[in-house]
């Protein structure tokens, strides 16, 4: 039913996910910056709803965040994007990521159904913990969509009971705080992920705080996807005036993509 | 767990990020043993009692009673609390369950500052670390509070998201608290957030009514006919509705601000005007537009100037136990002008809202029926705010 499923392809040395805000700065941009990563060979895309409140995230995503909603940035925009890239024929996995009260006010149901036709390929809600999540995760079953499911270094006794109800993948938080790039690590990390992988019958990917192509080079040992969000996101918004204007757009597309393919070690 | 304990009816629950679960796990064990545990409650009652003057008296407010014509008006003086409100029966509480759990450090939201200052008194009674968030508009706004907070020895954050008051502040504790949460225990302030600390801050709060309900027994002989709170996230409503809740005679009524009037966008009335949807953690009414994006809150009085509100009243609303209106900036000032002059009381901007419906009732009522209101701040910290307003007037 899933015609966009997510792939994790074992010949790659690298699988990456960003994360992208919807409408920073316009969603015409935010269009090519999906067939643009598509291009570089990204696993999948997780695409951002903004929304007023966002409890999970630092700075720089609330700052992406807050910008799009000062454009009018909705839900119903961030599905029609993903209408839009797959008639222009991109195939590149797409989730949606949003925090559960846009996801509630648009209705569940209809967001399942319109998210499936939108072609989208699963959902985030950073916000809607696995023991809140039965309902939405049928819902969204009932369309053959995942809802990626998190687990932190913290949830200790809650991992195996999590992991055995994931769909898609497993999506680690790397270490406690908000979304937003770090200088190190904990050392127990590599502990918790192999704990999760061990557990996990489905592949799983770590993020949080994954900024830079070291992150990612040392991340891919320990799991099967590396996530990265605030460090892209920081990126696009240094070029917000460029990619707006059709004379700069070109250039500060390739200096973005230059970041993305550094990240996935074939600069 | 069964998913009804963390609800009430459909309201509640726990919509947090998944590296927060761990700690309201952790919270509410500890809690639900600490409401076990003798000499938890005998360390609480004590501090209550020698720490903050409870309990606090009921008064008949006899010049209000005469002029209205009709009810007999008394009021639950939370004002008389050390640090001037409700708010410290709470931190009380959830100090000594940190410092149980084995926490140092406290962090807290604060709207008007009174919460703020509750804990950062309480921390430094307990000698506990202690970081208040603050927005800066609330900031602006309450700069005695914010004096106050830290000659108490607390750090206070200006937040500058958002709308830059309590429902930012929140979100900023939030954050922070998952960033430190081993050794951090995040104070709530509110009968918000989720699920435990809706029905814990209840638990701590319902003293109020504990007390109220037993005092007009005394003085009158019989339960009141109508009880009357302010409500913003509601805890001072939810501390005076908990002991009458199951006397189904007794009328309860939830008094919400209304701004600049319900019929403007600048109003925080959630309940009368919101709809239901999710935010720090639990499901109840909001305001939001149609995408569910939380709109901005607005009222004269800082610590109701929050776009959301605690579950269970969500869940008294629906269930018509509780009747819910809302009163004016205008009308609040004019309560407070009222209760000054004729009772020498000044009543914070968020309990004058209670007494401004208060004196609607009243005059409906006949002079047999008993009206009793929560008090539940003093207005010290409003003097500022209050003559910017009168000042303002008298040059119109």
């Amino acid at each position: 039913m899933n015609d966009y499923p997510l792939r994790f392809d074992e010949n790659k040395q690298t699988r990456l996910i960003p994360f992208i805000m919807s409408g920073d700065p316009s969603l015409d941009v935010t269009i090519e910056l999906i067939k643009m990563m598509e291009r570089e060979g990204v696993t999948a895309i997780e695409l951002g709803v903004p929304f007023s409140d966002p409890q999970a995230d630092g700075p720089v995503i609330q700052d992406a965040g807050g910008y799009a909603l000062a454009n009018g940035v909705s839900l119903s925009d961030v599905l029609t994007v993903g209408k839009k890239v797959r008639q222009q024929g991109c195939k590149v996995p797409l989730i949606l990521f949003s925090y559960f009260n846009p996801l509630l006010q648009y209705g569940l149901d209809i967001l399942a159904k319109d998210a499936r036709e939108a072609g989208f390929s699963g959902f985030i809600v950073p916000d809607l913990p696995f023991d809140e999540s039965e309902s939405f995760r049928n819902t969204a079953k009932n369309v053959g969509l995942p809802v990626i499911q998190l687990v932190a270094p913290t949830s200790e006794q809650r991992i195996e009971q999590i992991v055995n109800g994931a769909e898609g993948f497993v999506y680690c938080v790397s270490s406690a705080g908000t979304t937003g790039m770090r200088t190190h690590f904990s050392e127990q990390i590599t502990d918790f992920l192999a704990n999760v992988k061990q557990k996990s019958q489905i592949p799983i990917a770590v993020g949080f705080g994954i900024s830079t192509p070291e992150h990612v080079n040392f991340f891919s040992q320990h799991a099967d996807g590396v996530i990265v969000g605030s460090a892209l996101v920081k990126q696009i918004a240094k070029r917000r005036e460029q990619l707006l204007e059709p004379k700069h757009n070109k250039e500060a597309m390739e200096e973005i993509a230059t970041f993305v393919r550094s990240l996935l070690r074939k600069a | 767990m069964s998913q009804a304990e963390k609800r009430f009816g459909a309201y509640g629950g726990q919509y947090v990020p998944e590296t927060t679960m761990n700690a309201l796990m952790e919270i509410e064990a500890g809690f639900k043993e600490a409401m076990q545990d003798e000499e938890f409650l005998a360390e609480y009652r004590q501090l209550l009692k020698d720490y903050s003057g409870r309990p606090t008296p009921i008064t008949y407010a006899k010049r209000l009673s005469e002029s209205l014509g009709g009810a007999k008006i008394y009021l639950k003086r939370e004002d008389l609390n050390h640090t001037g409100a409700h708010k410290i029966n709470n931190t009380l509480g959830q100090a000594l369950l940190a410092r149980k759990l084995g926490k140092k450090k406290l962090i807290a939201e604060t709207g008007a500052g009174q919460h703020g200052v509750a804990t950062a008194t309480t921390a430094a009674l307990l000698g506990m670390e202690c970081t208040v968030y603050m927005g800066e508009e609330d900031v602006r706004r309450q700069q005695l509070n914010v004096f106050r907070m830290e000659l108490l020895g607390a750090k206070v954050i200006p937040v500058h998201t958002g709308t830059r008051t309590l429902k930012d502040a929140t979100n900023e504790a939030l954050r922070q608290w998952v960033a430190q949460i081993e050794d951090t225990f995040y104070c709530i302030g509110s009968v918000v957030g989720p699920y435990p600390y809706p029905q814990m801050v209840k638990q701590f709060q319902r003293i109020i009514s504990d007390e109220a309900r037993q005092q007009i027994l005394e003085m009158e002989g019989r339960l009141p006919d109508d009880v009357i709170a302010c409500v913003g996230g509601g805890s001072n409503a939810i501390g005076m509705f908990a002991a009458f809740l199951d006397d189904s005679q007794v009328r309860l009524h939830g008094v919400e601000a209304a701004g600049r009037g319900l019929e403007t966008d600048e109003h925080a009335a959630s309940l009368s005007k919101g709809t239901p949807g999710v935010l720090h953690g639990s499901y109840s009414y909001f305001l939001q537009n149609e995408h569910g994006q939380i709109q901005p809150a607005h009222s004269i009085s800082a610590g109701l100037d929050y776009p959301g509100v605690g579950p269970e009243h969500a869940f008294l609303k629906d269930q018509k136990r509780v009747d819910y209106s809302a009163v004016t900036d205008e009308e609040a000032i004019a309560a407070v002008k009222a209760l000054c002059t004729l009772e020498g009381i000044l009543p914070a901007l968020e309990s004058a809202h209670a007494i401004a419906q208060a004196m609607k009732l009243a005059k409906e009522r006949s002079q047999e029926d008993i009206l009793l209101i929560c008090l539940s701040g003093r207005g010290d910290k409003d003097v500022e705010t209050i003559r910017e307003v009168i000042s303002s007037e008298g040059t119109a």
